[in-house]
């Protein structure tokens, strides 16, 4: 009862921000209320049990995703207003698109209702441990079983680390910075001169 | 009682808002990336909640990876749109046409 309520309650505080995400008029309320869907999103996962991938969750899409886009959001100086003119005119056919893919979506649940399709069989080769909790089980199975697959993902995030500030760094001709090494190769003897000039006369440069 | 097919329910009406997304605003890329990410976010929810009711906890490996992927995603998006402005001063997606594409 209470987790058919739960259940209900983040559904639609989810799909709320969903479509609030789409037709707020300011990206920073997208930002915002995407933050939102992400955790009621969260909140299903830990309904369901999976308390590890709830949390990775909030931790990198709230933590990570949301704040970059926050900042690019506000960094950017961009008219926003100007943005939202086709808006109107790409409604029918998103309209008319999401309509059909819902309809198709639906009918594949349907379809399954009606007992045409049968749900796969896990094999038990990775089935949850009754002892062990989500984290821990599913550390074991990642670390043993999926341990090449978790190094890619890791290879994954280094490349697009390196990519984005590859991308992003740029050096600037109009800026004069400090240059260690000649400020420490400079002598005095070649830097400095020393003359005496007669009365009147003045020193050339 | 809440089965399965409310989660798949659930994901297929938050996949098709986010295709909706993609489509409503064509001109800004930044509502775009997130457009995606609810996408993703929705892929996410059917892999867990498909781990969860078969018992099988590949499903959510699975779904840490896409989150891998997704993170990924989003830093190099929003860095290519970065300098895009710097270079354009706009993020417009009619006028990105530098790759004659």
């Amino acid at each position: 009862m209470i987790q058919a309520f739960a259940f209900y309650l983040f559904t639609a505080i989810m799909l709320f921000s969903a479509v609030s995400v789409i037709f707020a008029r300011n990206p920073v309320h997208s930002v915002l209320w995407l933050i939102l869907a992400f955790f009621n999103a969260a909140g299903l996962m830990v309904l369901v049990g999976a308390e590890f991938i709830a949390m990775l969750l909030v931790i990198v899409y709230v933590g990570a995703v949301a704040v970059l886009f926050l900042f690019v959001v506000m960094m950017l100086d961009i008219d926003f207003s100007e943005m939202r003119a086709g808006f109107i005119k790409n409604a029918p056919l998103g309209l008319l698109i999401a309509v059909v893919l819902l309809v198709e979506l639906g009918m594949g649940l349907g379809v399954w209702h009606a007992g045409a399709l049968q749900l796969g069989v896990a094999n038990g080769a990775s089935a949850t441990p009754e002892s062990l909790s989500n984290t821990a089980a599913i550390g074991a199975l990642l670390y043993t079983r999926y341990l090449f697959l978790f190094e890619a993902a890791g290879i994954i995030l280094l490349v697009a680390m390196i990519g984005a500030i590859v991308l992003t760094h740029r050096q600037r001709s109009d800026t004069r910075g400090q240059n260690v090494g000649r400020q420490v190769a400079r002598r005095p003897d070649e830097a400095t001169v020393n003359v005496k000039p007669a009365v009147g006369q003045g020193v050339t440069l | 009682m809440i089965g399965i097919e409310h989660y798949v329910a659930v994901s297929a009406i938050l996949f098709v808002l986010g295709v909706l997304g993609i489509f409503l605003n064509r001109k800004n890329v930044i509502v775009i990336l997130m457009a995606i990410e609810l996408i993703l976010l929705s892929v996410n929810l059917n892999f867990v909640a498909f781990s969860a009711f078969l018992h099988d906890l590949v499903g959510q490996i699975f779904a840490m990876f896409v989150l891998t992927v997704a993170a990924g995603e989003a830093a190099i998006g929003l860095a290519i749109l970065v300098i895009y402005f710097r270079g354009r001063g706009t993020i417009a997606v009619d006028d990105v046409n530098r790759m004659k594409g």
